[in-house]
């Protein structure tokens, strides 16, 4: 208990005496998770629209694929992209491993199929005669599927939530294709690993609480905006 | 007769290869308002959607005052108006949702609001405009789609049974008001129902839909009074449907072997003819033995009454005369009879009212 206190304090020490180190890594997985989520949703809601609403052929084989693909061990992730990035690789040429942009692909690719399994489900959700109505109204494509993802917010939402804590919590990748490098790809969770492999318990719990509160501030604007009541 | 609003040609749809809707031609005439009854898994549904340019057809063409559709329906769409059988509000206010349409056809602010408070004032939901959608009751919720679809002022109004899911009361007030809306705009409207009593009360015209095809189009008394063929009848309500053959026809009136009795009928059919006779049960009327003598009309037959059942304001009463006839009759005129089954009693019925399709007996 007296580890988890003093971590604890070692928190709010950090925190408040303006540590350059805990906001610079802070800042970094904000950053790197936050792009990786919005990638995650634009493509995410994309692939959702198309399997909910288009319905195409196949559609049961890939709705498994990206089921399957919540459960994509972040491992084999950050290979295949260490793989795809590395000098050698088919994207070599594009000087990326190592960096924060492979990070935001990694975590993204973790994402992407968390927020499309979870939103073509909120969206088949949906009375099927609701499109036909909002069509009927006058609505092109556009207006349709966003008047369709408001109806369906309370889940869509959810959806980009989980997508989120996919990417933040996310470690064994962002190292193996970030490479753990202090002012640059060093993120809350790469750098907590680093704390316990060098026996600094105090700071790894420290950078937890860290990263436990950066979790809880953006989950609860998430859950505010999910809940806020419609405009007329 | 005005140039149609609408006309499908050639239009089929198929469904995993099956054919649900095989329209050759059908015309929306302005101003009309087309009911298309039919029962359940007609098609009615399906042909609705293809008008309101829902649903690609897998072969024909929809033309719009004269114009093929081609590419993008959007522009022709925003040109009409759907009310479905559920009222599918958005989660807003209502009215939030009878804003919807004209935000989305890019109508004015100021004329969005003045609409709004038209259509909501005319169907009785000025008052509730701030609430939610999610709390209406299922008339209040009908009545936001009816004003979500005027309000748009549309060009051609599609109804897909929107007043199915209703409770009676509810369901006349609001037919009331919609009929009000109708007379007084005269918008062209397709009206898909599976109630005759709507179709009757609001359409101009009436098309049967059965099996995915127009088996009969034609105003209410052709419909109602002539049915084409034995399934149409059934539909329609004729209930006395019985095999016959035109023994002679004199001046029009033929008279027609039906099991051992014979009926009289007015027909341009030829003698020797076969037949369905057909009948209505509220153009059968019943009374005692010894009342027979004061009837005026030609066929009178002496029947056994089988069966009596309430049948909403009218008392139906099943009759045995060699074969089934069915009359509705008054519970009043059924007090005043005092019959019960296995009591013998009058059917009779006036020439007029008998309906004669050709049969071939097979």
């Amino acid at each position: 208990m007296d580890l988890i206190w003093d971590g604890v304090t070692e928190a709010l020490r950090l925190i408040f005496s303006g540590n350059g180190y805990v906001y610079e890594v802070t800042f970094t997985s904000l950053l790197v998770s936050g792009s990786a989520t919005l990638i995650a949703l634009v493509l995410g809601l994309g692939i959702a629209s198309f399997l909910a609403f288009r319905a195409p052929p196949g559609r049961t084989l890939a709705l498994s694929a990206f089921n399957a693909g919540m459960a994509l061990p972040p491992v084999a992730v950050g290979l295949l992209v260490s793989i795809m990035l590395w000098r050698t690789g088919p994207l070599g040429q594009l000087h990326l491993l190592y960096s924060r942009t492979a990070i935001v692909i990694a975590q993204a690719v973790i994402a992407t199929p968390v927020v499309a399994a979870l939103s073509t489900a909120a969206l088949q959700g949906l009375n099927p005669n609701l499109r036909l109505q909002v069509l009927a109204l006058g609505a092109s494509r556009w207006q349709a599927a966003l008047l369709l993802f408001r109806e369906a917010r309370l889940s869509l939402l959810a959806a980009g939530m989980a997508g989120f804590g996919a990417a933040i919590s996310e470690v064994g990748a962002t190292i193996m294709v970030g490479g753990n490098i202090k002012g640059s790809t060093r993120t809350l969770t790469s750098a907590i690993v680093l704390e316990v492999q060098q026996g600094d318990f105090e700071t790894a719990i420290a950078l937890s609480f860290i990263l436990l509160a950066v979790i809880l501030g953006i989950i609860t604007v998430f859950t505010m905006l999910q809940q806020r009541r419609p405009p007329a | 007769m005005s140039a149609p609003l609408l006309q499908l040609q050639n239009i089929v749809v198929e469904h995993a290869r099956r054919s649900v809707l095989d329209v050759p031609c059908l015309d929306i005439l302005p101003n009309e308002v087309l009911a298309v009854v039919g029962p359940n898994g007609a098609g009615k549904s399906t042909l609705l959607r293809i008008i309101g340019l829902l649903e690609q057809p897998s072969r024909g063409k929809v033309l719009f005052a004269g114009r093929p559709i081609s590419g993008s329906p959007l522009s022709f769409r925003r040109r009409m108006a759907f009310v479905f059988q559920e009222p599918l509000l958005l989660d807003t206010s209502i009215e939030g949702n009878v804003r919807t349409g004209l935000s989305l056809r890019g109508v004015p602010a100021n004329d969005r609001q003045r609409r709004v408070e038209e259509w909501t004032t005319r169907f009785g939901i000025a008052g509730l405009g701030r609430r939610s959608a999610r709390t209406l009751s299922g008339g209040e919720a009908q009545r936001t789609s009816l004003a979500r679809a005027m309000v748009l002022e549309p060009e051609i109004l599609l109804l897909d049974e929107p007043f199915s899911s209703l409770d009676a009361p509810t369901r006349e007030a609001l037919i009331d008001d919609l009929d009000a809306v109708l007379t007084s705009k005269r918008v062209a409207t397709v009206f898909v129902t599976h109630d005759r009593a709507e179709a009757l009360r609001l359409g101009d015209r009436i098309a049967v839909l059965m099996g995915g095809k127009v088996r009969q189009l034609g105003t209410a008394a052709e419909v109602f009074s002539s049915p084409v063929d034995s399934e149409v009848a059934a539909f329609v309500g004729v209930e006395t449907i019985v095999p016959g053959r035109i023994r002679e026809v004199s001046s029009g009136l033929a008279s027609i072997i039906v099991g051992e009795n014979t009926i009289e009928a007015t027909t341009e059919l030829p003698p020797g003819s076969d037949v369905l006779v057909c009948l209505r049960p509220e153009d059968v009327t019943v009374s005692g033995l010894a009342d027979a003598t004061l009837m005026s009309a030609r066929n009178r037959l002496r029947v056994a009454v089988t069966r009596v059942r309430p049948a909403g304001p009218y008392v139906r009463m099943e009759l045995d005369a060699g074969f089934n006839l069915v009359a509705h009759i008054t519970k009043q005129s059924l007090e005043e009879l005092a019959i019960s089954p296995g009591a013998n009693a009058i059917a009779s019925f006036k020439a007029t009212a008998v309906h004669l399709i050709p049969h071939r007996p097979g």
